[in-house]
């Protein structure tokens, strides 16, 4: 069978914050609405609905029901839920297209992270028997690799640094960001250590946040947007959930992913890396071949601004938005999930 | 807006299957035991499975109780249910006799007193009930790291 050619048409995002009281409902229905009011077309016309999002975050089981009083049940729609990040959703919805069951698919995600100890809730997602009894805590199990880098001589604490340092300047021309400060890597090292050999700067900010994307096939995409934002390629890899048998120094599943999805066929305009943490945007940009030519998330990224569970779609959604407006022509937008890097999905798009 | 605690917990029973029965009854009696993958690589904890070729694993070999720690992280201020209440060190420590390493907690007491190759030692729990907890931490072994 043929792949069908489908493309991003349309992003909305919230503005990252801290302490929302608001519900998942509440959260997403206004990107929901913004996102069908920017390409104009009636509900109906959407053949399938994703959303990626974790009911451990809410603190309820099966909250991702409740999620579907944002998007309306009538008349009856054709959706699914992904206990995980909405890039994963954005993967299915991918899939869904091209099993030419619909068009056009709208997918959501939100993450309200700072209800509840996110670092204590994630260790829910780790070995059930070897890993989580020990409650390690992801900013832990990301120092441990980060150590393991830096003992390798892959990466300096300034190469960290440097990298805190650019997407929080970065942040500052981004108005939904929500940490953003101009600083240098100088001044951030010479605040102390949170989890050694990581700072505060090193880890990603929890935040609340909750974002929609509409894919489009073919003509319908060309009829929605002026300048569809492609997807050319997309891949998800997964390494071993066993944190001792990985590789700590590189990141086997992102570069397979990476070359599946044809990142090296051609230069990459701008990469947008869901990187929570400073030395894993290195390992990344190591494992994809990035060059000095691409500029790596220039929204600030994961770093700035971290919504679990609406931080890997907010990479499309930013990568996509530099196609529309024409300032990049072939992009890449990433996500990961699990401890580590453990897993990694790859996209390139391109304008035309 | 006020806002009112939440706390959700799942306390169910579920049963670890017949490699990690056998692993957590060894431990229950002060003893590590690993297993030995495809490629001659001995893990511990032990794998069920091979993770390069998928292939279920069943020979087992017995660890020593010291190790050497490959990589390691300082928890300054520890959080509920982790293994110590002082600031330690998380590390992953290969067993003497083993290939891949396993997460566990290291009670060095001051984060300068370890380092990557330090030379580390079991502490078994006072009470063991068959779990990774049974072991409580390791030691640093004085003057050998």
């Amino acid at each position: 069978m043929a792949r069908r050619d489908v493309a991003i048409v349309a992003t909305a995002q919230r503005p990252n914050e801290v302490g929302s009281t608001l519900t998942s409902v509440e959260l997403i229905l206004p990107v929901i609405n913004d996102v069908i009011a920017k390409v104009g077309i009636e509900r109906q016309k959407i053949g399938f609905w994703c959303h990626g999002s974790c009911d451990y975050m809410s603190g309820q089981p099966f909250s991702f029901v409740a999620a579907v009083d944002a998007i309306g049940a009538w008349p009856p729609i054709v959706e699914s839920h992904v206990e995980g990040d909405g890039a994963l959703a954005l993967y299915e919805a991918w899939v869904k297209i091209q099993t030419g069951e619909c068009d056009v698919a709208l997918v959501f995600s939100n993450g309200k992270t700072t209800s509840g100890p996110i670092d204590r809730i994630l260790n829910l997602q780790a070995d059930p028997y070897m890993v989580t009894p020990l409650w390690p805590g992801f900013d832990s199990l990301a120092a441990l690799q980060a150590r393991a880098c830096l003992d390798a001589g892959v990466l300096s604490e300034a190469d960290m640094a440097e990298v805190a340092a650019r997407s929080y300047r970065d942040a500052l021309n981004n108005p939904i960001a929500y940490a953003k400060e101009n600083v240098t890597a100088e001044q951030l090292l010479a605040r102390p250590y949170t989890t050694a050999p990581l700072r505060a700067h090193d880890c990603g900010v929890p935040v609340d946040g909750a974002n929609a994307i509409i894919l489009a096939a073919g003509d319908a995409a060309r009829s929605l947007a002026e300048r569809p934002a492609w997807i050319r390629g997309i891949d998800h890899r997964i390494d071993t959930q066993r944190l001792g048998a990985r590789s700590m120094t590189e990141s086997s599943s992102a570069a397979i992913a990476a070359a599946k999805a044809g990142v090296g066929d051609d230069r990459i305009d701008i990469a947008e890396l869901h990187a929570p943490y400073t030395h894993q945007e290195i390992l990344l940009r190591r494992a994809m071949n990035l060059g000095e030519g691409t500029h790596v998330n220039p929204s600030g990224g994961a770093l700035v601004s971290n919504p679990a569970m609406a931080a890997g779609l907010a990479r499309f959604a930013e990568a996509a938005e530099s196609v529309f407006s024409g300032s990049a022509d072939r992009v890449l937008a990433h996500c990961t999930s699990g401890p580590m890097l453990q897993q990694n999905l790859v996209c390139v798009m391109e304008g035309e | 807006m006020f806002t009112a605690p939440l706390v959700v917990a799942y306390p169910y029973k579920r049963t670890v299957g017949t490699l990690l029965s056998r692993f957590f009854q060894s431990l229950q009696e002060g003893r590590l035991e690993g297993t030995k993958g495809s490629d001659g690589r001995v893990y511990f904890p032990p794998a069920e499975f091979d993770p390069v070729t998928g292939r279920q694993l069943d020979e087992w070999v017995t660890l020593a109780e010291t190790g050497t720690v490959v990589t390691w992280a300082w928890q300054s201020a520890p959080q509920p249910d982790q293994p110590l209440e002082r600031p330690f060190a998380w590390a992953l420590i290969t067993l003497d006799g083993a290939d891949v390493p396993l997460l566990h907690a290291v009670d060095a007491g001051d984060m300068a007193r370890i380092r990557t190759g330090s030379r580390v030692k079991v502490r078994w729990a006072d009470e063991r009930s068959g779990g990774i907890r049974d072991i409580a931490c390791f030691d640093l072994l004085e003057g050998a790291s």
